[in-house]
């Protein structure tokens, strides 16, 4: 089995998005496909699974030209795409979702024992025997949809499966189980495209690596052959200097003092300060309370019990409006459904915090606006042809640093980051670690919870580690590798809260 | 064409529509293109165009507002019972319209606070306040109302050329383009109705935005209770029956999207023109009443397929 996509081009209006790209797959392999954002992976994976057309190039099947003009063909071709938002329907059972638009049927009448019997076997073939065929798709964790979604692309006898960022939303744990599963796949002949920004993980689970920049082909890699420097150096052209640049700030007095923090359900007696000029970071799993203590901080969630101090005084806040009055500031998690509003431009994305900053009696100064955005953009870099272009359009590094111009239009007492980089390319983090730095030299006080523990661990001063809801070490972040951190964050570490003050 | 001039072309598209249906009536009936004849189509427009712009606001948040013909009929109702027990008529249509405004508040804080659908929010307010002023007037409409005054400010002329109304349509035009360009209000509208959880956590006060919306929308459906009142010189309990209708035809033939966020004033002003010129070119040729309301309808479909087309 190999799949080979040749010459392929494609342009969207007068922007060309892939220029004669060559992409070759093997059987049995676990590929990975790199590029900054922009750089033309999506739109590649697109024309292979039949949603895009390409404008030239062809795509081959052993050898074979096939023409992809839908996604049913590529279906027929063999191939699945498993997409980074999961298209399962929640409502609706497992089953009823693996077998959607094909149901086992006589007269039109679903034959619901056989397809309980079928749905039973495929997802006990990838070793998802604990999930329910019956359940509602929705209430299964976003791992097990996963594992569902994956089995619905084998029913269909995919021999080629595109993975878009499978690993996003999972826990460690989730992650070793997807990934057991994909060498499983492999053994059988499967061929796998994996999309990632993870470095870590692609060094781990794949063989070969093919990186895409500005629409082109830069080059294959074998994994083995190949190391870290060398791909970030094929992806943005250059290189990008520390992946981490380094900070060099002493931390100066408390500013955020949090005591005995909880929300009734999620978060249960939270205790860490954050002195002015110190990163503490926030580790743990997915679902241990992580956000749920930047969002009780910041009046998202109801607190009921704790007290927070911020420069001393008493803080009390029982909405976002009351926490930015106060002075904190709130990246969060997720950009595209609490980060931005996707139909306005930078410029009103930009100033939606601090309008009130640029109107006199509830009339706003449109230049003082402008002259404040155009400000802005050339400050934080943010790459745009015009400030009155429509957010939605620009990258997910670029969108990002337009929801840190929201925030930092007014310097805060405290930040709070919750997942600062996800989405973003090699280039986009590391300047937005520039930003933190540069924010942490001034003065403040910043929260940042992230899943990405090498970045945890290089931007923290300290490290908070939470296992379900509660707080069970608080480490000096010079003094630990990421071992302590998972036997932390996973409840292992022994009872005796280990905690490194400096 | 350049993506940006594509847009610009898409946003003037009610305002090119409304030029080309009134060319050709010009074309087929004389009548049609007469000053006298186009002032009394604007004086026509002006009552769905004051409902439209309240509805607007409402339909930029994501919302919907089904309750404005009840709240114009429950308002025309108290300003004429007012009127009718000796208030000052000044007086009277000032309480009137802030009776609406009032309606309107109730609407918004059962949406925000009570987690009320607004479809269905506004489905049992609209019901409610038919029926209040079936209540208050007996069920019959409420007659003679001797106010010069009152009976300008939806019969009168300015300069003797420019019917009242219309000049408030006029002014109401400016003031809504004026709040939704340039001030923190405006922004703050569009900004919940693109993306509520964003803008909240955004420390926009959602909540209050709501409120004040659904408050400007029962002020304004009162407002075009005044004009309508004071024209018949009667209030009538069953007036504005079906009014929520040609109120969101308006809006959604401007341009404005049905889900939030994005829209403006001026299309709104070209949508209820269209309507209104449409209604008075058919009359003017004769096309029976039975058929204007399918070429109507034919009309708003063909309208929104082609906003539609030029989007993709």
């Amino acid at each position: 089995m190999k799949v080979s996509m040749r010459g392929i081009c494609k342009a969207f209006g007068p922007v060309r998005v892939l220029e004669n790209v060559d992409f070759t797959l093997h059987g049995g392999e676990i590929h990975a496909l790199m590029g900054e954002n922009g750089a033309g992976k999506s739109t590649l994976m697109k024309i292979l699974s039949g949603v895009y057309q390409p404008d030239s190039g062809s795509v081959e099947v052993d050898g074979q030209a096939v023409a992809i003009r839908s996604t049913r063909d590529a279906e027929a071709a063999g191939i699945a795409i498993i997409h980074q938002e999961l298209n399962l329907i929640p409502q609706l059972s497992v089953m009823e979702n693996l077998f959607l638009g094909r149901e086992p049927s006589r007269f039109g009448v679903i034959q619901r024992a056989a397809m309980r019997q079928q749905a039973r076997a495929q997802l006990d073939a990838l070793g998802a025997s604990q999930i329910d065929v019956e359940a509602e798709a929705g209430s299964l964790s976003i791992g097990q949809q996963q594992m569902v979604e994956i089995a619905k692309a084998l029913a269909m006898d995919a021999r080629v499966l595109i993975m878009d960022e499978p690993t996003a939303a999972l826990s460690a744990r989730e992650i070793d189980t997807l990934f057991a599963l994909m060498r499983g796949l492999q053994a059988r002949g499967v061929a796998i495209v994996y999309v990632s920004h993870r470095m870590e993980e692609i060094f781990h689970i794949c063989d070969k690596i093919s990186v895409l920049r500005d629409g082109c082909f830069v080059g294959e890699r074998v994994i083995a052959d190949t190391g870290f420097d060398e791909v970030v150096k094929l992806m943005v052209g250059r290189e990008i200097g520390d992946r981490f640049p380094g900070r060099d700030v002493v931390p100066g007095a408390v500013r955020l003092a949090v005591r005995g923090l909880s929300d009734g359900r999620h978060i249960d007696g939270i205790s860490f300060e954050a002195r002015a000029g110190e990163v503490l970071g926030i580790a743990g799993l997915m679902g241990a309370g992580r956000s749920e203590i930047l969002k009780t901080l910041f009046g998202v969630n109801r607190r009921t019990a704790g007290d927070v101090w911020l420069d001393g005084a008493p803080l009390d806040v029982r909405n976002p409006a009351a926490a930015i009055a106060a002075g904190l500031a709130f990246v969060t998690e997720d950009r595209k459904s609490q980060g931005l509003v996707l139909g306005m431009s930078v410029r009103e994305n930009a100033t939606l915090v601090h309008l009130d900053s640029y109107a006199r009696l509830g009339v706003v100064n449109g230049a003082a606006e402008q002259a404040a955005v155009a400000q802005q953009i050339s400050q934080l870099r943010i790459r745009t042809r015009d400030a009155e272009l429509d957010v939605k359009s620009l990258s997910g590094g670029n969108q990002q640093k337009v929801v840190f111009a929201k925030w930092l239009a007014k310097p805060p007492k405290v930040l709070l980051l919750d997942e600062p980089t996800r989405g973003v390319d090699v280039g986009g983090k590391a300047e937005i670690y520039h930003i933190i730095n540069q924010l942490a030299a001034a003065g403040v006080a910043i929260v940042m919870v992230s899943s990405e523990l090498p970045e945890v661990m290089a931007m923290s001063n300290r490290i908070l580690v939470l296992h379900e809801g509660r707080q069970t070490a608080l480490f000096d972040a010079a003094k630990l590798s990421q071992e302590d951190i998972m036997a932390a964050a996973t409840g292992t570490a022994g009872h005796d809260t280990r905690t490194t003050q400096d | 064409m350049t993506a940006q001039q594509k847009a610009t072309l898409q946003k003037l598209g009610p305002f090119i529509a409304l030029l080309v249906v009134s060319g050709a009536l010009a074309i087929m009936s004389p009548d049609f293109l007469t000053v006298g004849n186009l002032m009394n189509v604007m004086r026509q427009v002006s009552i769905n165009a004051l409902i439209a712009f309240g509805m607007t606001l409402v339909i930029l948040l994501g919302g919907i507002d089904l309750s404005v013909g009840s709240i114009l009929a429950l308002s025309s109702v108290c300003i004429a019972l007012m009127i009718q027990s000796g208030l000052d008529p000044v007086l009277a249509t000032l309480l009137g319209i802030a009776a609406g405004a009032g309606m309107g508040f109730a609407n918004g804080w059962i949406i925000s606070k009570g987690k009320v659908a607004p479809f269905i929010a506004t489905l049992a307010s609209m019901t409610i306040l038919r029926g209040l002023s079936l209540v208050f007037s007996g069920g019959s409409p409420i007659t003679g109302l001797d106010s010069d005054f009152f009976q300008m400010l939806g019969g009168g002329y300015v300069a003797g050329l420019v019917p009242v109304p219309v000049v408030w349509m006029l002014l109401m035009f400016a003031g809504f383009w004026f709040l939704l360009k340039q001030t923190v209000f405006g922004r703050h509208v569009y900004a919940t109705g693109g993306n509520e959880e964003a803008s909240r956590l955004s420390g926009v006060k959602v909540d209050r935005i709501k409120i004040w919306v659904y408050t400007v929308s029962g002020a304004m459906s009162a407002m075009a209770g005044v004009v309508l009142t004071s024209r018949l010189n009667s209030a009538q309990p069953t007036a504005g029956t079906g009014y929520e209708l040609d109120a969101i035809a308006a809006v959604v033939l401007g341009g404005t999207s049905l889900t939030g966020g994005r829209g403006w004033i001026f299309g709104t002003l070209m949508g209820a023109l269209l309507i209104g010129v449409l209604n008075n070119g058919l009359n003017l040729l004769g096309v029976s009443s039975f058929y204007q309301q399918v070429i109507k309808g034919a009309v708003i479909l063909l309208a929104v397929l082609l906003d539609r087309a030029g989007k993709k």
